[in-house]
This record gives C-alpha cells, sequence and structure tokens, in this order.
C-alpha cells in the first residue's frame, strides 16, 4: 500500500471529509478558508458529472461505440483542484487521462468521444478562445511535457509572465503520470524548465500505476523529489482531496505566473479502474488495494465535507442530475456522429499544396468513382 | 496454434534453450504484454529473465545494448509501433553500428519485437507500419513472420542471430491460427517463400498483406487470373531468388505494403526487380501502398489500407499493359 506520509505531503481533508491538514497543509489555510461556498459546490459538481460522463464513455466503449475509453474514475480530485486553480490566460497540456480539466477549460467533452471513436486525432483547437488554451490529448507518454516547456519559454522570451501583473501573466499546467515520468522526455523538460526558469507547473498524477508496473517498480523515491534534482520546488499533495489538489496548485501557478520559475506536484491518487477498456488490472493488482483506496473517494470525501457544512440534500441531487443530463447528452450525441469524408484524411498533412497528395487524392477519389460505376 | 501463442512458445524454448536469452519490456511480466505474447513466462523463468522494466523506451534498447556487451541476448517488446521512436537514436544510431564500430569485435544479439500494422481500428501509434526507417539502416536485420509456423520458428531464429534483429509481429493477425512443426524449421530466417503457384502475376507482400494477397488471388482466379503469391519474410535482407524466378515465369509484379508508398520497402523491391529482371517483365512493377498521409483515424482505415479491391486493380493495370 502506497504511504500517504511523507512530511511534504500536502493534505487537508481527511478521507472521512473532516477538516485535518497536514503540517505541510498550514500554509494553505488561508486559501481554502477563502473560498466561497460556491467555489466548494463547483468542485463537488464537477467531480460528481465527469464521473457520469466516464461511466457513460466506458459503457459506450462496451457497446462499440468507441476504439478505447481511458477513464479516469477516482482521479476526479487531482484534476478539478488544479484545473481550477487555473486562470484563463494559463495553457494546458493534458496527457489523454484528464478529462474533467478539458471539460472545465471549456472543451466540449464529446470531442474526446470522436477522438477515441477514431474520428478524429486530436478534436479541437487550442487557439479557439472557447477551448480555453487547452492543448489536444498526446498519446506519446512524456512528450507533451517538452512542448508545455518550450510554450512556457516563448512566455518567458514574449515577457508574458513575471511582469508583476497577475492579471496579465500567463503560466503553463502540463499533466502526465507516473509512468510517464521514466520517459527521456521528461526528463528532458525538467531540465530546459530549470534552465530556462519557465512560469510552468508539471502536474504528476501519480495514479499507483502504469498500465500493470507499480510506481515502486519505476521509481525508488517519491516522484516529486526528482523535481528538486533540477532545481525545481516540488512537492507531493494528496490527490484525493479536491482542496489540497486546487490550493497547491494555485500556489505553485502563481508563483510560476509571477516569474518565480517552473514548480511540481506530485498527486498522490489512484486509477480505480482499468488502464484503458483494453485492459484487466485483476491480472496485476489485488482486491484488497483497491478496496483501500476506494475508501478514499475523491468524490465521498468531499461530499462528506459538504455535508458537515450543511450542504443540504437537495445540492447533491442537484448535482447528480447535472452529471446525469451530461451523459445523457454525450450519449445521444454519440449516436448521431457520423463517419469522415475519406477528403479528411488528405487535407492538413500540409499547410500548403503537396503534389504527392495532390496525386494519391485524385487516384483515390478516381479509383472510388470506378468502383461505385462498376457496382451500378 | 494462434500466431500469438507461437511467438510465446517460440520465446519459451529460447528461454529453456540459453540461459543468456532474457525478455524485457513495458507490461510484459504478470500482465504477459498488452497482446498477452509474453504470458505466463515470467511465472515461469522468473523476473530476472522476464523483465518488466520501466516505461521508457530508450532505457529499454540504449541497456539492452550494454545487455549484449555483457554477454547476454535480449528480446525486447516495444508495447506498438508508434512507440518505438523514443528509442529511435538507440536503434538506429547505436544499436546498428555497434558490431561495425567496433570491426566485428562486439556482437548485438538483440530482438526488438514490434506489434505492427492496422486493421485493429486503434486510436493514434496503434497501427503503423515503420519497416522502412528499419531497412534502411545498415547493420540491422528486419523481418516479419505473416502465420503461426513461421512465428515460431523465426522468433528462435532471430533470438539465435548474433546481429539486431526487429522483429515485425502483424498484430492483426496474432489471433490467427496455423498449424506449427516444432521439429525442424521450414525455412532459413532471410528466406522468402512461395506461399501460392500462379502463372501469370506474381504479388509479393509481408505480414498480415499476406493474407490479403491471398483474398486477391482467389478472387482473380474467379476471374481467370493466375496469381503466384509469396510471402517476403525477410525484409532486410531482401531474398531475391523466389521473386525473380517467378517475375521471369509470370512477367507481371504486384508488390503491397500498409505502409506509405513513397521511400518505401516496396520503392526499393520494384526498383531491384525492374533492375534485375527488366527483360523478363510484360508491365512495371505495382505498388499498392497506405497512402503518404499519416495513418489516418481508425474510421477511415479501411479506406487507407490496400484490401483485395486495390490489389485486383493493380493487377488489372498490370495485365493491360
Ligand atoms: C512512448 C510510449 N510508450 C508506451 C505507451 C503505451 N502506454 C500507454 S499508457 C501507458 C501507461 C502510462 O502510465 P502513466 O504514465 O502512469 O499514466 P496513466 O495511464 O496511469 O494515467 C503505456 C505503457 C505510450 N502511450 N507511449
Amino acid at each position: 500500500m502506497t504511504p500517504l506520509d511523507d512530511p511534504a505531503l500536502v493534505r487537508v481533508l481527511a478521507a472521512d471529509g473532516t477538516m485535518a491538514p497536514t503540517p505541510a497543509a498550514e500554509r494553505y489555510l488561508p486559501l481554502i478558508d477563502a473560498l466561497t461556498d460556491a467555489e466548494l459546490e463547483t468542485f463537488y459538481r464537477d467531480m460528481v458529472s465527469i464521473r457520469a460522463f466516464d461511466v457513460q464513455a466506458t459503457n459506450l466503449q462496451r457497446q462499440g461505440q468507441l476504439a478505447l475509453w481511458p477513464p479516469s474514475f477516482g482521479q476526479e480530485a487531482a484534476q478539478v483542484g488544479s484545473a481550477r486553480a487555473a486562470r484563463a490566460q494559463d495553457h494546458i497540456f493534458p496527457s489523454y487521462r484528464e478529462h474533467v480539466v478539458t471539460r472545465i477549460r471549456g472543451v466540449d467533452p464529446l470531442d474526446i468521444i470522436r477522438l477515441m471513436r477514431g474520428l478524429t486525432h486530436g478534436g479541437w483547437d487550442p487557439t479557439d478562445p472557447k477551448n480555453g488554451n487547452t492543448h489536444i490529448y498526446t498519446l506519446v507518454l512524456g512528450a507533451q511535457t517538452l512542448h508545455a516547456t518550450g510554450l512556457a519559454m516563448g512566455l518567458v522570451f514574449d515577457g508574458k509572465s513575471g511582469s508583476g501583473d497577475p492579471e496579465r501573466d500567463e503560466a503553463v499546467i502540463v499533466y502526465y503520470g507516473d509512468g510517464a515520468s521514466s520517459q527521456g522526455d521528461v526528463h528532458e523538460a525538467m531540465v530546459f524548465a530549470a534552465s530556462f526558469q519557465t512560469p510552468e507547473v508539471f502536474f504528476l498524477q501519480n495514479n499507483q500505476w502504469a498500465i500493470s508496473v507499480p510506481v515502486a517498480t519505476q521509481s525508488r523515491s517519491p516522484l516529486y523529489k526528482r523535481g528538486e534534482g533540477y532545481g525545481i520546488p516540488s512537492l507531493q499533495v494528496d490527490g484525493n482531496d479536491v482542496l489540497a489538489s486546487y490550493a497547491v496548485s494555485k500556489v505553485a501557478l502563481d508563483e510560476a505566473r509571477a516569474g518565480g520559475g517552473p514548480r511540481a506536484i506530485e498527486a498522490m491518487t489512484y486509477r480505480m479502474g482499468a488502464h484503458t477498456t483494453s485492459d484487466d488490472p485483476t491480472k496485476y493488482r489485488t482486491s484488497d488495494e483497491e478496496k483501500a483506496w476506494a475508501e478514499r473517494d475523491p468524490i465521498a470525501r468531499m461530499r462528506a465535507y459538504l455535508e458537515g457544512r450543511g450542504a443540504p440534500q437537495q445540492f447533491f441531487d442537484d448535482a447528480d442530475a447535472e452529471g446525469a443530463a451530461l451523459a445523457d447528452d454525450v450519449r445521444v450525441r454519440t449516436n448521431e456522429l457520423g463517419t469522415i469524408p475519406r477528403v479528411h484524411m488528405f487535407e492538413s498533412v500540409y499547410s500548403e499544396a503537396h503534389a504527392l497528395i495532390q496525386e494519391e487524392q485524385r487516384w483515390l477519389d478516381d479509383y472510388e468513382a470506378s468502383m461505385e460505376g462498376g457496382a451500378q | 496454434m494462434p500466431i500469438s501463442r507461437a511467438l510465446n512458445a517460440g520465446l519459451r524454448r529460447a528461454l529453456e534453450t540459453d540461459d543468456r536469452v532474457l525478455l524485457m519490456g513495458e507490461d510484459i511480466g504478470p500482465l504477459g504484454g498488452v497482446f498477452r505474447v509474453t504470458e505466463g513466462l515470467q511465472k515461469d523463468f522468473g523476473p530476472r529473465r522476464v523483465i518488466d522494466s520501466p516505461l521508457a523506451e530508450s532505457g529499454i534498447v540504449g541497456t539492452a545494448i550494454g545487455l549484449a556487451m555483457g554477454g547476454f541476448k535480449p528480446v525486447l517488446e516495444i508495447q506498438f509501433d508508434g512507440f518505438v521512436f523514443p528509442a529511435f537514436d538507440q536503434i538506429t544510431s547505436q544499436l546498428a553500428k555497434i558490431t561495425n564500430r567496433h570491426e566485428g569485435g562486439v556482437r548485438m544479439p538483440v530482438v526488438i519485437r514490434i506489434p505492427y500494422g492496422g486493421h485493429i481500428g486503434a486510436v493514434e501509434h496503434h497501427q503503423e507500419s515503420p519497416e522502412a526507417y528499419f531497412t534502411h539502416t545498415a547493420g540491422l536485420r528486419v523481418v516479419s513472420p505473416s502465420n503461426a509456423n513461421d512465428a515460431y520458428w523465426m522468433m528462435q531464429q532471430a533470438i539465435a542471430s548474433p546481429d539486431p534483429v526487429i522483429f515485425l509481429e502483424p498484430k492483426a493477425k496474432y489471433w490467427q491460427k496455423g498449424e506449427v512443426d516444432t521439429d525442424k524449421p521450414a525455412l532459413p530466417l532471410h528466406a522468402s517463400r512461395i506461399v501460392r503457384r500462379g502463372t501469370d502475376v506474381t504479388l509479393v507482400g509481408h505480414g498480415a498483406m499476406v493474407t490479403t494477397l491471398l483474398q486477391a488471388a482467389a478472387l482473380a482466379e474467379s476471374e481467370g487470373t493466375s496469381c503466384e503469391v509469396i510471402d517476403l519474410r525477410s525484409l532486410s535482407p531482401v531474398d531475391y531468388g523466389p521473386l525473380l524466378d517467378s517475375v521471369r515465369r509470370t512477367g507481371r509484379m504486384v508488390y503491397a505494403q500498409e505502409a506509405p508508398g513513397f521511400t518505401s520497402l516496396g520503392s526499393e523491391i520494384a526498383a531491384t526487380v525492374m533492375e534485375k529482371a527488366f527483360f523478363a517483365l510484360e508491365a512495371p512493377v505495382l505498388r499498392v501502398s497506405g497512402f503518404d498521409v499519416p495513418f489516418p483515424p481508425a474510421k477511415l482505415e479501411g479506406t487507407y489500407l490496400p484490401d483485395a479491391d486495390r490489389i485486383l486493380e493493380a493487377v488489372d493495370r498490370s495485365l493491360a499493359y
């Protein structure tokens, strides 16, 4: 069982939803006290909605509607806390499991469905303002940490961070996993980030498993300590505590935006489901472990906290209804998704005309026409 | 048995016969690999012969080079074709050149298993055919079995080779069953093979494409055209003997591959056959390939990948000369 007793661990809410800050959490308490009821409720509603969506997507995969689904079940607090801590002008680089992060930034969840259905390789345009500077998913592990770092370097070069104006300064947050931490790209990203003092937060979701390989096989020391080796201030947070996740992310992003250089956060969480719908976790992990983590469920924890503060039943019912509505909407719209025209394949390979592609496209058109003609 | 089991049996036999053989890769231990090719091997040979590696392809190949320097024979699994590229530098600049750099003094008996190719409706990076990157690199041997018997034997032959071997497994065919003769190999590792006799057109390909070529040949036969089908088996070196003999009989060749056509293996083979059998040819060697675009989203893979109809279209074109 993963120890959650590192002295650096920031946790605010105990598993039963009572306030029980760790010593490392003390400095964050004023931030948490400042949260309004509405904000606290938003955190909860975000988590509940995305779980309903996630369950729906898993079902859609089982029904053959999607090629694959990577569930985010269990990781809602790490994602919601960090995403809600970002400002509108910040840039987001997800990996491929950050469904609620993208939703919070304005990306239509159906765009993720289209990706996993095999209709696109991306699905949304990060430069479209409605998508909240959210980049598309990257399936090659760790590659996006370098892209995030490069974008953050550009912010430094353009004077878009560290100007002293927090309303204008920009930062970058990049998500990756415990497994991805073993990739050379992540190492190189940290080297560049530290060298150029980028306004960037490395947000590692340690969900304890790559696919079947536990984090202990990949690292002998807690992963957040790696950041320190590059000179990047780093800490560990209880990723199933949405309040702690929010607070540490907010401070890290604010510091990065203000010109303090990169920060690294290791969120300790758990992938409660399978790695993807193609995976069978019973082959490599025990039900005892799954049970122990289920007791740390991020949604149950926040619910207990809100109940303790006197949130009425109606609020929880409404949140559930909102989730059900999202899930229904996604199901309906998934069933309506058509296919893609074959021209799509040739369209955006190059920005300017390319003779070979044009020739192949013409050939295919003629070929398809001859087949259709032949069938008549 | 299915190809995936044949590979498993081949690996098992190699582990049993040579205690310097070890397997390494992501999720190959208790999970048995995402395609279950290594299923049960860690249980029987232990975690030091069948190693769950950290999630780092450059690390997997780079450390295998060192292991080979120490006298081991590493057999590596890359989880999917599209994830071999983080290791590309280690494979092409290092692994491929070490023997040459040491003037023969250091051998690199490393096998890199890569499930490759389309037809599984997967997301990006899970359906590619990267063979030309490797066949273009001197120092690497590249092979690809298309049936269970070859899977079983070629795996053992690749492991026995003192040179690095890129071993491309047609993932769409992992569940395709076939007879395995566990007594003796039918052919050496680098031989090509005629899998169907015919007199009018020679069809050539490897891996999953062999099934498609056979489908095309069957359809052609119903239209009165007799196709010979050759399974390349070895992509580097290419065993041209059977190809050239065949072309000298049929006068026509169609080469088919899932990979994009531009500067591909098919380009090389077409050029070589035209150079060596020019006067026997009744038509230029024609190529049927994936298009020169990134492997498309799954819903378009049926349009992207050559199928029997596209091969037949090329057969007709060849016959029209
Ligand atoms: C370079 C690369 N190698 C292998 C894979 C196959 N793969 C996809 S996800 C995964 C495990 C990733 O684990 P982790 O980084 O901890 O993220 P998680 O999936 O647990 O969120 C693997 C091995 C890949 N996507 N990219």
